[in-house]
């Protein structure tokens, strides 16, 4: 499995860079099989489902390990990317649950019952794409990537750094829920767009269709995982790196340092969105909760947990602290914010590396003793103290 | 639009406006000094500064209630005192923070965001357990509500004015610290070159402590000087935290002057355009303005020239 | 987990092992597995012919409210509500026999929480009824939930309108009901011609000056002079407040809600605005807002709700005290509280009624309903699941408390989709 960059850059990296090493084929192999087969053998419906939220998380963890961990972009408004991914799901849903015959109590039948609160009699122009099925699929990736290119090449093409970005990109957080919140005949408000019903007339309510639907977002989450690891794998993530570490070397070498960079935070807008969509699908709303900082931020942790430097570690990540909220905040609702806040600080201070990390300092060299047939291959850590400056 | 109201009318919305700007101005300046000295001086995203201010609210509700059971005669000067106590209230645990956590942190500020993202949800946590989830109504002397009369139309609010009071005291007090002290010196030589601020024997540890400790008291005051304005809740002080580093990173991070010309620039916009349009569309406006000139010039309104 | 890595210690050598080892951080995922459910009572027994938890002795009854979260200062005065009202019919004997068995869930402020945890309430723990939500974010959240497994919901704010489900009893007034009663008499009493509307930005403020300014143009023939929006979270009114000074409205019309109220009305009084001489009329702050907004800053403005703490009627009384006799003396009691309390016993009054737990029968057995000893006094559930109510006037006064200064004499028709008003 060798790309065509790969064979390129041959000559530098001989076997050393292949596309997965054995280890993470087996990382990817577990991954796979407990979320593909374990849980939902394990799980009833209603905690399938629940798992099944929590991975579409895990996508925007994903893309925050290309931007954050591989090219040092932190990004505060990855919700902007899951929102509007869902918002464009959303919309289609609900113009087909909006039929004239389901809405015929309205004043204007037809249209998205908000609509119709809002005195708007027709639906508006930016709502008509999302009439059509595959013209939908393409949207909810390509308007959050449009939207992440237009931010991202305007910022690092004047070199933007990376505080300064995170601060931008949360002020545009702010903005958009202001602004969907505000316009509520065209967006629904703060309510959101609810009571969706049917994906190309298959009932999505229904517990088949959420089994359905957890096993295509795994699916979709598998096809995200090797994707990154592509990028990763790739020269492409290697310039990353270096990027990060030495901005200033990597532009001297005469790369386009904005480009890469446009193209890592467009990625994680992409994978974002595809988590957004699935959230939409299989949750059945979209409302503006999940646009603003807080989500954006949580999502940050997410990351941080599972380890900014694996992609395994993000998915990882995302359902143990998406299941320690949920235990949590239903047996010491109080504690749960605490222990929020402190594993921040703990993920940061002393785990720079999340789960991922601990287990390539603690257990891995352990085994690795044990077994002395293999040598543990050089794996990218963050050091606790000194990390790339800026 | 002017068409509708008499000349007189006009002249006094042209004053007041020019007043309710003003008071906008030096609430945007007070929150986001604390935070220019912070992220400015020391280039850690503190994303706990609008959790400081709220201890410094705190403060005040608690210092109303003692005042008012034990000391009902010198409750028209309370106000005073529990500025004072809110600056060291939250000096202190800004310095105990740093301590603790921010000085592990200075080679990596991207982590310093997440980590103080963690101490505000703990802070806001503590509040509600200790204060309980609900506001609290902060009781303020009589002569600090109402407003002077200047001509029929025109008045003045002396809460406005006493913002207005409390601002310029500390920013001149601010500038004097940081320009015509020793102590100012000696943060503005660590912040520009930590090693050989070091080599000349300035203690970098305690100048980063006391100036983490410096930013969080200015904080304290200004949550406690809002107590006249706005709530004082477990999670009010996520009310401003967005406006509060854009205020900053708008002014060009590294400039106390240009804090205040951004200040200065995003309260005026904000006040005009809340005058003629509805209040959420000049928000949007306004914040979309700071964030397209912030990506046409990344560097911010003014800029220092310092070694990174 | 340690047995198994002394199993395959002396086994296979490969990275095959550490990797399943570190499938240890996915262990704590199984932990989600089922927790037993609460046994279904039988079938056969007759109230409950379709799998509710109903026993010989017990019935289980959901209560859904942020506990956590921004929304919290909010929802916590109608659990305590909910609660009081439950424990207050145990006492009494139960509902058909059977005393009531609580099952809190916490909707953190977070709607998807709502929809999920209204789910396990119903599907898992087989509910007879959730008294819950308070946002019409977390209802329209969680209200396909209700629909599609055919449970009923108890839901207590004051809201917007503009709906009506099968599955859900609105206990609190919805827009028109609390608004139009009121708009009548500002406008008789204080000759009122000119309103400006102030609110926080979304669709319950929205929709509820929408219905406001169509009742002030059409049938008061008043004018509407302003109407402002601002982002919920907003502490600077000041230009607001310039511009009605400028105006020289007769009402201000406000439903500011949360943080801003506090800063509104602060610095309303601030900028000299006499709000014994400037009338202001609210829609959104109850006992529990003047807490934190202080009872100085908003004396004299005057607010309607169906419901004031201040309410003399022995009904009122007796709940009052009970009420604080459960959750101290310092706890005041707004007006989604009282509607929260009127939850469990029209719910109680409705399967007596049909004599059975299953939700179709409570629900064909609600519409008509009355509760005589409703704090607020008499209601009665109209045919599109809404309360015939009355709306009231107060005045705010310093102490925080409400004094009524206007009752309208007749129970009002709820109308949640209100004609020449959208």
């Amino acid at each position: 499995m060798t790309s065509p960059i790969q064979s390129l850059s041959k000559a530098v990296t001989v076997n050393d860079n292949p596309f997965m090493k054995p280890m993470e084929w087996v990382s990817l192999a577990l991954l796979a099989g407990v979320v593909l087969v374990v849980l939902p053998l394990a799980l009833d419906g209603f905690r399938l489902n629940l798992v099944g939220k929590y991975l579409t998380y895990a996508f925007v963890a994903l893309g925050l390990v290309i931007c954050w961990g591989y090219a040092g972009i932190l990004s505060l408004g990855q919700g902007v990317f899951f929102g509007l991914g869902g918002y464009c799901m959303a919309m289609y849903l609900k113009l087909e649950a909006s039929s004239v015959e389901n809405t015929k109590i309205q004043s204007t039948p037809g249209i998205p019952d908000f609509m119709d609160w809002n005195q708007i009699t027709a639906i508006p122009w930016f709502w008509q794409p999302f009439k059509s099925l595959p013209l939908t699929l393409l949207l909810v990736v390509a308007v959050p990537v449009a939207f992440a290119f237009l931010i991202s090449v305007a910022m690092f093409k004047r070199r933007v750094g990376g505080t300064y970005f995170a601060i931008i990109t949360q002020a545009i957080a702010a903005i958009l829920t202001i602004l969907i919140v505000g316009q509520q005949g065209y967006t629904g408000g703060i309510n959101g767009i609810t009571d969706l019903r049917t994906l190309h007339g298959w009932d999505i309510r229904t517990d088949s269709a959420k089994v359905i639907l957890y096993f295509v977002n795994g699916g979709l989450l598998i096809g995200c995982i090797l994707m990154a690891q592509y990028v990763k794998r790739s020269k492409l993530g290697r310039i990353l790196v270096a990027m990060r570490e030495k901005e200033d070397r990597v532009r001297f070498s005469g790369y386009s340092v904005a480009g890469f960079k446009v193209f890592a935070f467009c990625l994680a807008a992409a994978f974002a969105a595809v988590g957004g969509a699935m959230f939409t699908l299989q949750v059945g709303f979209m409302s503006p909760s999940f646009v603003g900082i807080v989500p954006s931020i949580e999502m940050v942790i997410y990351a941080a947990v599972g380890g900014r430097l694996s992609l395994f570690g993000a998915v990882w990540g995302t359902l143990l602290v998406n299941y320690a909220k949920t235990s949590f905040s239903e047996s010491f609702p109080d504690l749960w914010l605490f222990g929020l806040g402190a594993l921040f600080i703990a993920v940061v201070l002393a785990f720079p590396n999340g789960l991922a990390g601990l287990w390539r300092e603690h257990v891995e060299p352990r085994l690795f003793r044990k077994a002395k047939g293999l040598t543990p291959t050089p794996t990218p850590v963050l050091p606790a103290h000194g990390a790339p400056a800026e | 639009m002017f068409g509708e109201y008499s000349l007189a009318d006009l002249s006094s919305i042209f004053v007041m406006q020019g007043f309710a700007g003003l008071i906008l101005f030096s609430v945007y300046v007070l929150m986001a000094l604390g935070l220019a000295i912070i992220f400015g001086q020391m280039g850690v995203i503190n994303m706990a500064h609008g959790e400081f201010m709220i201890l410094g609210a705190y403060v005040t509700y608690l210092c109303s209630g003692f005042f008012q059971t034990h000391l009902p005669s010198l409750f028209g000067a309370y106000f005073f005192i529990a500025m004072a106590l809110a600056f060291l209230a939250s000096g202190a645990l800004g310095m105990l923070v740093e301590w603790a956590l921010i000085r592990h942190l200075y080679k990596r500020p991207l982590d310093t965001l997440l980590a103080t993202w963690g101490l505000s949800l703990i802070l806001q946590q503590a509040y509600r357990s200790i204060f309980g989830p609900r506001e609290v109504g902060v009781e303020l002397p009589s002569w600090m509500m109402g407003s002077i009369p200047v001509t029929d139309s025109i008045e003045v609010q002396i809460n406005g004015l006493f913002v207005i009071a409390v601002t310029t005291v500390i920013t001149l007090g601010v500038a004097l610290l940081i320009y015509r002290s020793r102590f100012g010196a000696q943060i503005r030589a660590v912040m520009s070159n930590r090693p050989m601020a070091g080599a000349v024997g300035i203690d970098t540890e305690k100048v980063d402590r006391y100036t983490f400790g410096l930013g969080c008291g200015i904080a304290g005051i200004a949550g406690s000087a809002f107590t006249m304005i706005g709530s004082t809740g477990p999670t009010s002080g996520q009310l401003y935290i967005v406006d509060t580093f854009l205020i900053v990173v708008f002014g060009g991070a590294a400039s106390l002057l240009g804090t205040i010309a951004s200040a200065f620039s995003i309260s005026q916009t904000q006040s005009t355009l809340e005058f003629f349009l509805s209040g959420s569309m000049a928000k949007v406006l306004t914040l979309l303005a700071v964030v397209g000139i912030l990506m046409l010039r990344p560097q911010g309104l003014f800029t220092l020239k310092v070694r990174r | 987990m340690a047995k198994d890595i002394s199993d395959t210690e002396n086994g296979l050598r490969s990275p095959l092992r550490r990797k399943l080892l570190m499938g240890m951080a996915g262990l704590p995922a199984l932990a989600l597995m089922p927790r037993p459910s609460f046994a279904a009572a039988p079938p056969t027994s007759a109230v409950n012919t379709t799998g509710l938890a109903v026993t010989d002795t017990e019935v289980t009854v959901g209560i859904l409210h942020s506990a956590t979260g921004t929304m919290a200062i909010s929802e916590t005065g109608s659990i305590q509500a909910e609660k009081l009202a439950i424990a207050q019919i145990n006492e009494a004997g139960g509902v058909l026999g059977r005393k009531i068995k609580v099952i809190q869930e916490d909707g953190a402020s977070d709607w998807p929480t709502f929809a999920e945890k209204a789910k396990k309430l119903l599907v898992n723990d087989h509910c007879a009824a959730v008294m819950g939500c308070w946002t019409s974010a977390s209802r329209k959240a969680a209200l396909p939930v209700f629909e599609q497994y055919n449970g009923l919901l108890y839901y207590p704010t004051f809201y917007e309108g503009l709906e009506q489900s099968k599955n859900v009893i609105y206990t609190g007034q919805e827009a028109t009901q609390q608004i139009l009663a009121s708009l009548d008499w500002v406008h008789k009493e204080k000759g009122a011609k000119t309103f400006f509307m102030i609110g926080s930005d979304y669709i319950w403020p929205r929709t509820s000056n929408k219905i406001a300014r169509k009742h002030v143009e059409n049938v008061l023939k008043g004018s509407v002079v302003g109407e402002e929006y601002f982002p919920l979270g907003h502490t600077q009114f000041n230009s607001v407040i310039n511009k009605i000074k400028l105006k020289k409205p007769d009402v201000i019309f406000a439903d500011v809600v949360g943080g801003s109220n506090v800063a509104f009305y602060k610095q309303l009084k601030a900028a000299g605005i006499d709000l014994s001489k400037q009338t202001l009329l609210t829609i959104s702050v109850t006992e529990d807002e003047i807490d934190g907004i202080g009872g100085d800053n908003i004396a004299g403005a005057y607010s309607c709700m169906k419901y004031f703490q201040s309410l003399k009627n022995p009904n009122n009384e007796a709940f009052v005290a009970a009420f604080k006799k459960m959750w101290g003396e310092k706890t005041v009691i707004g007006d989604v509280t009282q509607a929260a309390y009127l939850g469990p016993f029209l719910w109680k009054m409705a399967v007596e009624k049909a004599g059975s737990f299953d939700v179709d029968k409570v629900v064909a057995a609600s519409p008509g309903i009355e509760f005589k000893q409703a704090p607020e006094g008499y209601v009665k559930i109209h045919e599109n699941h809404h309360l015939w109510s009355k709306t009231r006037v107060a005045k705010a006064l310093p102490t925080g408390q409400f004094e009524v200064v206007y009752e309208s004499p007749e129970l009002i028709e709820p109308n949640p989709f209100p004609k020449g008003y959208q």
